[in-house]
């Protein structure tokens, strides 16, 4: 690590403390934790992966992070800046920075206007130079995505799911973004394009100089394309640390659940011998457990867990885990596993 | 919470010496559309064995949903004719009557789809809608009905069904809903079920547990299992033998060992090293170029060959599904000379760097 990379580190490209989103029910009767209690920072020029099964309040941690959404309670820096103080003019151009993308390009494209319009948009609503300027960053924008020149006049139709997502990615790299949220940009693609597409993320992180958040249910995507992963149940962390670290010595019995739960590709000899499987589902963010809301499916529940919320703590260098029994032999064998 | 018992898989090939329970020869469905005739499979050959469980794969379009789908002959509006023979315990589904196939569909062969909730009819209980195949083909009382619909929801592991009996769908969580489709597919004790994406809706720690009792049920009660996905590590977890297709046609079948490990096409190797659990973490994820060919413009010979980095001449010519030894077929001419890579290559993948270290 270069004494200069040592530098930026120390100011996190965005800084999330004690995050809350609550959401009304539609009868308004009830409250809906979607985000309750989150905090962590993404490195400058790292891919920070979120992951979790679907209502852990991780498309809700993306939306607010580029201020789709705006926090209940707790803060958001970019930069060391909270972009809701500053005023509007200047929100707005800050904002450029910090790009979002969806699972379903179709949603995100509009079917009347022609590839080269949708991707031209962004930069008329910013009124960057002049309109030839303009065309030729949306034209530079597609091209380095991999799509042909040609490919500008066609409209979403004509273009496969694969393409379309490329088209999407061009559009959010116009406005020369620093940090990129993906929320399950992959997820729609067939299995044969899916490669295609987290190497193109990877190409533009390497020549852009990008940061992502990537948020996926997809545990093999995610610790492909991440430096760091943080696990999501319930609208909390329960688990942060670097990839290699939590993809093979999880701490959590969460994230040990969901790892042993992800099918594998592999030979009937090569698979593990036992896998744990979790009884029952997800409980309602409205009414979650108390204490450590993985108590009511966790295997090695105590009395404690229902009592106190577990603290987060880091118990490695660099790996946060939410579990009063992580560093406990009998429950985690991997707390006292030495990193290689 | 319970550690499941290891996913034992007889890996022999069960279908030695055993009349198959499903023939298909030859298959081929075609569909009317503004632009004429559209073929959207041909020549599909593959057997079911009794109590066998087959995985079909392959990328959206390729054919498979609506392989199972003719199968029960749940055929769409714009059905414009169907070729081969389906036989099914003797009886050819592809051409007996609509009573004959009343009495199979749902009896002795039943269906469950991706999304339970667009299964289920929203204004009758989960219980009624479960009697009521049960009611429809055999003569039993509305008692006993109650009785062997409660013991099968108890059975797909529905926590106190005699409460959850009288639920409506929209009262149950989408792994229940799935469990609800099972319990109605399984009523009539049928010989062969066709699972199509059943887990692809859901989260993967609730995938487990339906994976998990698709292969108990079909263990214990000896039901066959076509599954269709287009997820291999689910073929892998719960299947023995895993078909391979491809714009309209099988490319490949062998067993899933055979298949993980020494893939015979080229574009089942392709699929397998295009999976990010095979390659090194944070390198280039090996792809296939182009993309599916439509089915209004399907090219003649080999239609792999424009995205096959081992097409050759000789590949114009058209594939047929050939013998490859040890049960496997394979749609490629070339497949004696090419060594292709499977699932533990390359050596330094996490997934197979884990198996080194075992």
């Amino acid at each position: 690590m270069t004494a200069a990379s040592t530098e930026q580190r120390s100011q996190p490209i965005v800084s999330v403390r004690d995050l809350q989103v609550r959401f009304q029910t539609s009868d308004r009767r009830a409250t809906v934790k979607a985000v309750d209690g989150v905090n962590f920072d993404v490195r400058r020029g790292e891919t920070f992966g979120i992951i979790g099964e679907s209502g852990s309040g991780k498309t809700t941690i993306g939306r607010a992070l580029v201020f789709l959404l705006n926090p209940s309670a707790g803060a958001i820096l970019h930069d060391g800046i909270d972009p809701l103080a500053l005023p509007r003019r200047e929100f707005q151009s800050h904002r450029r920075d910090y790009q979002i993308i969806f699972q379903d390009p179709n949603a995100a494209l509009n079917p009347r206007m022609t590839i080269l319009a949708s991707v031209l948009e962004p930069l008329e609503l910013a009124r960057v130079g002049s309109r030839a300027e303009r065309e030729r960053q949306a034209r530079e924008a597609l091209e380095r995505v991999g799509l042909p020149q040609e490919f500008g006049a066609r409209y979403p139709h004509q273009l496969s799911g694969g393409q379309k997502q490329r088209v999407v990615i061009a559009r959010a790299l116009t406005l020369k973004p620093k940090l990129i949220v993906c929320d399950e940009v992959v997820a729609a693609l067939d299995m044969s394009i899916r490669g295609d597409v987290l190497n193109l993320f990877a190409d533009l992180q390497r020549d852009l100089g990008l940061t992502y958040v990537f948020i996926t249910h997809d545990l093999a995507v995610v610790s492909h394309i991440s430096e760091r992963v943080a696990v999501m149940y319930l609208g909390q962390f329960v688990e942060l640390g670097p990839t290699e670290e939590v993809a093979e010595r999880p701490l959590h019995p969460y994230t040990i659940a969901l790892l042993s739960a992800e099918p594998r590709p592999l030979p009937s000899a090569m698979r593990q011998e036992s896998r744990i499987v979790l009884q029952g589902e997800v409980p309602s963010p409205i009414d979650p457990p108390s204490g450590c809301r993985f108590r009511t499916r966790c295997p090695h529940a105590q009395p404690l867990c229902t009592d106190r919320v577990p603290e987060w703590r880091e118990l490695k260098p660099d790996h946060w885990v939410a579990c009063h029994f992580a560093d406990s032999p009998n429950f985690s064998p991997n707390a006292l596993e030495t990193t290689p | 919470m319970a550690a499941g018992p290891p996913a034992q898989r007889r890996t022999e090939v069960v279908r030695d010496g055993a009349r198959p329970l499903l023939s298909v020869r030859g298959l081929g469905i075609r569909f009317k559309t503004t632009q004429g005739i559209w073929q959207a499979t041909r020549r599909i050959d593959f057997d079911i064995a009794p109590g066998e469980r087959v995985g079909i794969v392959g990328e959206s379009g390729c054919g498979k949903t609506i392989t199972g789908l003719s199968i029960l002959r749940l055929l769409p509006g714009n059905f414009a004719g169907l070729d081969g023979k389906i036989l099914f315990d003797g009886i050819d589904l592809a051409s007996c009557s609509a009573r004959q196939m009343r009495a199979i569909r749902g009896k002795r062969i039943a269906m469950i789809f991706q999304e339970p909730m667009s299964a289920l009819d929203p204004v009758f209980t989960v219980g009624h809608q479960i009697a009521e195949t049960l009611r429809v083909h055999s003569d039993v009382s509305y008692e006993e009905a109650r009785a062997r619909t409660l013991e099968m929801l108890r059975r797909v592991g529905i926590a106190s069904p005699e409460r959850r009996i009288d639920d409506y769908p929209h009262q149950l969580s989408g792994g229940m809903r799935q469990r609800v489709m099972i319990a109605a597919s399984l009523i009539c004790g049928p010989q062969l079920l066709i699972a199509d994406e059943p887990t692809t809706a859901l989260d993967v720690t609730v995938q487990a547990q339906i994976l998990e009792l698709l292969r108990d049920i079909s263990e214990t009660s000896k039901t066959a299992l076509m599954l269709i996905t287009h997820d291999l590590g689910v073929v892998a977890e719960t299947c023995t033998r895993m078909i391979t297709m491809y714009a309209g046609e099988v490319i490949e079948d062998a067993t899933v060992d055979e298949a993980l490990v020494r893939p015979l096409h080229p574009y089942t190797s392709g699929l397998l090293r295009s999976l990010p659990h095979l390659s090194p973490r944070h390198g280039r994820l090996p792809s296939i170029p182009g993309r599916v060919p439509s089915i209004a413009e399907m090219p003649a010979g080999c239609r792999f060959r424009a995205r096959c980095a081992h097409a050759a001449k000789g590949c114009e010519a058209d594939q047929k599904l050939q013998d490859a030894g040890g049960g496997r077929k394979v749609r490629c001419w070339r497949f004696a000379e090419l060594n292709l890579p499977g699932a533990l290559h390359p050596p330094d993948a996490p997934a197979a760097a884990k198996v080194a270290t075992q």
